[in-house]
């Protein structure tokens, strides 16, 4: 593990909305074509984590270094190297699948070509070929998901954020959905992942786990298990999210 | 630029898919010019007169007819009494009242002179001097007729006569002072809603997160956001000169080319407030209800339907950061006297510094972060 570059360097991270502490002294890395776990209860501070790494909201103290750059002062340089992937579908729904490809791919800088290219092997990997000239509102939800996906690792970033992606989606598209994290993990695109199933917990590299804006635990499932003495990922997020 | 290029493709995609804006987009404006042209004006005409008649003689009978013969008048008929008469005027069934008291024609023949009353119902100050104004023409003009009847032989004539020449709307035409007006204002509306409604409307659906979370660019959001509406509204001011010169009869006398310069520079302005509306909005709501706020003041204050010159100085001061009087002022100049670049250079000058503020002021505004 330390001889793997580190693509995400917090320290001593602090966010506080007024006298509301939404993280509390955050010190962790992540590694680079690393699939890392972000747990916690809602309003733990996860997306409100997630929203800095991002370049989406600055700090109120402490730092953080994604894909090599300080967040705070080169948000647009961090946001060049990521992808994102809200909790809340936010492709364009009045436009059509095609369209919204495009559109991401031309703000992230990518040639026409690459665009076409990328459209093509996207659609090909998502079985939607179909729905190619499809406006986004007729398409349902499992598909979105995996369309916005694809939309945030359109231009190959190091980092791809992702808040609650199955939300909502079925157990196989979620199956299919955790396919494509592998495959790109394994392609070197380091994974930062928030969910509320504690089955895909188990597929990630390592996991944290938060409890009021802290980091209560941070190691491989398999070692959370041990230590908490319980069987299932389940368990642990149980115990320590309980206190 | 080539962002930008994006930007602005992914706009228009969704402004022309959308069917229930897109109409509005274009047949409102059609619709307030036709429909304001016509109705603001402040001519007067059908002024519903009823007239107490306690003189009932030939000459009485003559002034009511010259009354009645008045393309401005309606004659509503004889009250009995004064009670009656008044009766009227509270149910608004009548705008004005002529008095002729007894012996009108006695005391015109005999004593030379004679009296009548017009009593106005107010409520409207302008509208009643108006009135006042067109009763007392009707019956200097009667006067006369008196002079002139009585004095056959004397050859009658004024010391001063007038020769007035009216300029630029020779038939007083009330039409053709409001057109380039509602021009001005048709293209603002579609201007400062749109711009305001777009940009919120990605914070409400929340799709500016996605946005936000890429590499963009502040201008370029902003400029994506301005282009497609500064294009439309400017399509939109084009459709209104055709139907000025069509329906109205309104040509553009000064150069077409100036006019769209003029609104080219002021719609970067009027958005720009619009897009700062909406960058300090969270819901289309909010930014409706500011945007109308605006509006309001800013059209009431323009000159669009009273004249600046007789409002309150501090108003007039005020209408100095008004971009809407600018425009209207500039526009009606262009459009009615056909004045030129140097005529309004000053006026434009002022007009461009606004709009590069405003502008400036909404990239600033915009933050991507949350």
């Amino acid at each position: 593990m330390l001889n793997r570059a580190k693509i995400i360097e917090v320290e001593n991270l602090v966010k506080k909305f007024g006298s509301f502490t939404a993280n509390d002294n955050l010190t962790f890395d992540v590694y680079k074509g690393e699939i890392f776990g972000f747990l916690g209860a809602n309003g733990a501070g996860k997306t409100s984590a997630i929203r800095i790494l991002c370049g989406l909201s600055p700090p109120t103290s402490g730092k953080a270094i994604v894909a090599g750059y300080d967040v705070a002062k080169y948000p647009n340089k961090v946001k060049a190297n990521i992808g994102y992937m809200s909790q809340k579908f936010s492709l364009y729904n009045d436009m059509t699948v095609k369209e919204n490809f495009r559109f991401y791919g031309g703000i992230y800088g990518l040639s026409k070509k690459q665009i076409v290219d990328k459209t093509n092997y996207f659609l090909e990997k998502l079985e939607m070929e179909k729905t190619r000239n499809v406006v986004l509102s007729e398409i349902p939800l499992g598909w979105k998901q995996k369309l916005a996906f694809s939309v945030a690792i359109i231009h190959d970033p190091k980092v791809v954020f992702l808040d609650e992606p199955t939300g909502g989606v079925d157990p196989i598209t979620r199956r299919q959905f955790w396919e494509m994290i592998y495959e790109n993990a394994d392609k070197g695109t380091t994974v930062f992942v928030t969910t509320h199933y504690m089955d895909e917990a188990e597929y990630c590299e390592r996991v944290s786990i938060m409890s009021e804006g802290k980091i209560e635990a941070l190691d491989t499932p398999a070692n959370l298990k041990s230590t908490y003495g319980v069987n299932s990922m389940n368990d642990v997020f149980i115990k320590i999210a309980r206190g | 630029m080539k962002t930008l290029l994006y930007i602005l493709q992914k706009e228009f995609i969704q402004i022309f898919r959308d069917r229930t804006m897109l109409p509005i987009i274009f047949i409102i404006p059609v619709m307030q010019l036709l429909i304001l042209s016509y109705t603001a004006t402040f001519e007067i005409k059908n002024v519903d007169l009823i007239a107490l008649d306690n003189d009932r003689t030939s000459t009485s009978r003559e002034l009511i007819n010259k009354f009645s013969g008045s393309p401005f008048y309606h004659f509503n008929g004889y009250a009995d009494d004064f009670e009656s008469a008044q009766q009227l005027i509270k149910s608004g069934k009548a705008d004005q009242l002529l008095v002729i008291e007894p012996y009108f024609e006695r005391k015109l023949i005999v004593d030379k002179s004679a009296e009548i009353q017009i009593i106005t119902d107010a409520i409207n100050g302008s509208a009643a001097s108006m009135m006042v104004a067109y009763a007392q023409s009707i019956i200097g003009d009667f006067n006369k007729n008196i002079i002139i009847e009585q004095n056959p032989s004397q050859q009658l004539g004024m010391p001063i006569e007038i020769g007035s020449l009216f300029w630029y709307n020779p038939e007083l035409d009330y039409i053709t002072y409001m057109v380039p007006g509602i021009l001005v204002l048709l293209v603002t509306v579609i201007g400062m809603f749109l711009g305001s409604m777009n940009l919120v409307k990605e914070k409400e659906i929340g799709t500016i997160e996605q946005i936000n979370v890429t590499p963009i660019k502040k201008y370029q959001f902003i400029a994506g956001k301005l282009i497609p509406f500064w294009f439309i509204a400017n399509v939109d001011l084009a459709i209104g000169l055709l139907l000025a010169y069509f329906v109205f009869n309104i040509p553009v006398m000064g150069s077409v080319v100036l006019l769209f310069t003029v609104a080219s520079v002021y719609l970067v302005g009027i958005l720009s407030i619009g897009l700062v509306i909406s960058t300090l909005t969270n819901t289309m709501q909010q930014a409706m209800f500011i945007s109308w706020f605006f509006l309001v003041i800013f059209i009431l204050m323009s000159g669009l339907f009273t004249p600046i010159e007789s409002m309150p100085n501090w108003a007039q001061i005020i209408n100095h950061a008004n971009p809407v009087s600018y425009f209207i002022k500039m526009n009606r100049m262009i459009m009615l006297k056909g004045s030129g670049f140097m005529d309004i250079k000053e006026d434009l000058i002022i007009l461009g510094v606004f709009a590069i503020a405003l502008f400036s002021f909404s990239i600033m505004r915009y933050r991507k972060t949350v």
